[in-house]
């Protein structure tokens, strides 16, 4: 029953993504103590393999390892030996002779994470591997919704909006959204939505036809500056008034009572104006708060091989 | 072989607990902390019990798992469930409440839970059933009922609100 690898979403089972969910709350509790550390992974390492820039996800992982009192080590590749060419088989070798018990690995490249869990021992986590997959993202999007949603996410209804195509983060939560029964749709640029993918997903180039399907929460995905989306927009001023939650929009929405997302962090005037910010249905700061419990419980749940 | 302890058994050492509670803790403001499995309903019965007097009760519950020094071990995916404790800790007189004291380990733990999340005034330990076989320096300050096992034995207890009916089995299992 128990895992060695958290990969994607799509591999786990309905009852395994259930148990992860109900299993963060306890570790949302501990956040309210004076003390927030466990002592559940004292003597246990992880080891933090990020081929790409990241923020957020490195210091929600790396906190969740703190609070449950594993070592944290940081693999820093722009000055490792990667530069010098090593391959990513020598890196694991090395990584498997330090005897590391958990991999947090994130890499632009699709299913290297997978290739690195079948090398060695320790327990691998998918942090973000190209537009393939972001599983624990998809785990906290799911436990926030549950929270704001304690009957279920059954047939409720997320608009997903942004680049689908080249998101990993739309790709894994919108897998465990219709997992938990929820209805998804997205709006993006038709260059940027993909033609085939999950079935059941309704697709919206128009941001009216889009509130037509009466969502219950809109979900912006973040604009990759630094990636391939800018050349597929005119500007990002025109980005934000096409697809942006601009200062109108924030008050349409708010009359409708939807819920805000953002997986982080926010291009300000781009993705979301000023006013959304503050928005008080944006559930953008709680997903950080979730995603440091929902990577403990995954962290806890997983075990590595030969224990 | 086994032994088996009937409801009127429990009732009996639930009310043999609280009297020895009331005994030296009359008056005085106390918070019983159940340790989940089980130590959850038994405090709760007990705090029926202890309710009816004047003085302040505090009811909580404690969840181990995350503290065990075994949870590898124990099962493949060990069932975590939330803590509540829904006063201070800090100064306050604690009786922690189990339903089976065995090794000791279980306490050990559940004293290092409670220590983040404050520092007690006074911690006491109340047991249903104390079957002895100590693996920790581990006392017990209230029992409910005295049970001789053997080293290998098995105590199953059920639990009316948990599994539907008070019932102790004692699975005996005799070495060799």
């Amino acid at each position: 029953m128990a895992r060695k690898d958290l990969l994607d979403i799509a591999s786990l089972e309905r009852e395994e993504i259930d148990l992860l969910l109900d299993q963060a709350v306890p570790f949302k509790e501990l956040f309210t103590r004076s003390v927030k550390k466990v002592p559940a992974l004292k003597g246990k390492s992880v080891l933090m393999l990020f081929y790409e820039p990241s923020t957020r996800t490195h210091s929600s992982f790396e906190v969740a390892a703190k609070r449950l009192s594993a070592d944290v080590t940081n693999f820093d590749v722009p000055h490792s030996s990667v530069v010098k060419g090593e391959s990513v088989r020598e890196t694991i070798e090395t990584l498997q002779a330090m005897r590391t018990d958990y991999i947090v690995v994130r890499h632009g490249r699709s299913s290297l994470p997978g290739m690195i869990a079948g090398m060695t021992k320790a327990s691998v986590i998918n942090a973000g591997d190209g537009a393939h997959a972001h599983p624990t993202q998809a785990l906290l999007d799911a436990f926030t919704l549950k929270e704001v949603y304690p009957e279920g996410l059954e047939g409720k209804k997320v608009l997903i909006i942004g680049d689908i195509l080249h998101s990993r983060v739309a790709r894994s939560t919108s897998t465990i959204l219709k997992r938990l029964d929820a209805k998804v749709a997205y709006l993006g640029p038709g260059s940027l939505v993909p033609k085939s993918g999950p079935e059941n997903i309704q697709r919206f180039t128009d941001y009216e036809e889009a509130m037509k399907w009466k969502p219950d929460v809109v979900y912006l995905l973040r604009v990759q500056m630094e990636r391939q989306d800018v050349q597929f927009f005119p500007s990002l001023r025109e980005y934000h008034k096409v697809y942006g939650i601009t200062e109108e929009r924030l008050k349409r929405i708010d009359g409708e009572g939807l819920w805000l997302m953002h997986p982080g962090p926010v291009n300000r005037g781009v993705e979301l104006c000023d006013g959304a910010m503050d928005y008080s249905r944006s559930l953008i700061n709680r997903q950080v708060e979730n995603g440091i419990a929902v990577r403990m419980a995954v962290l806890y749940w997983l075990k590595p091989a030969g224990e | 072989m086994s032994r088996i302890l009937g409801p009127d058994d429990i009732e009996q050492g639930i009310v043999a607990l609280a009297a020895a509670i009331r005994g030296r803790t009359a008056g005085k403001a106390i918070a019983l902390v159940g340790i989940r499995s089980r130590g959850d309903e038994v405090a709760e019965r007990l705090c029926n019990r202890l309710a009816e007097e004047d003085r302040e009760l505090e009811l909580g519950v404690l969840d181990i798992s995350l503290y065990r020094d075994d949870y590898e071990h124990l099962h493949e995916n060990p069932k975590l469930q939330e803590s509540d404790i829904p006063f201070t800790v800090d100064g306050a007189h604690i009786i922690l409440v189990d339903d089976v004291l065995f090794t000791g380990r279980t306490i050990r733990a559940a004293l290092d839970a409670l220590s983040d999340y404050g520092r007690p005034a006074k911690v006491e330990l109340a047991v249903l059933i104390d079957r002895g076989h100590r693996e920790m320096p581990v006392q017990p300050d209230y029992v409910g009922i005295h049970l001789e096992t053997s080293r290998l034995d098995h105590v199953l207890v059920s639990l009316e609100a948990a599994d539907g009916e008070d019932k102790i089995e004692i699975v005996e299992k005799n070495p060799g």
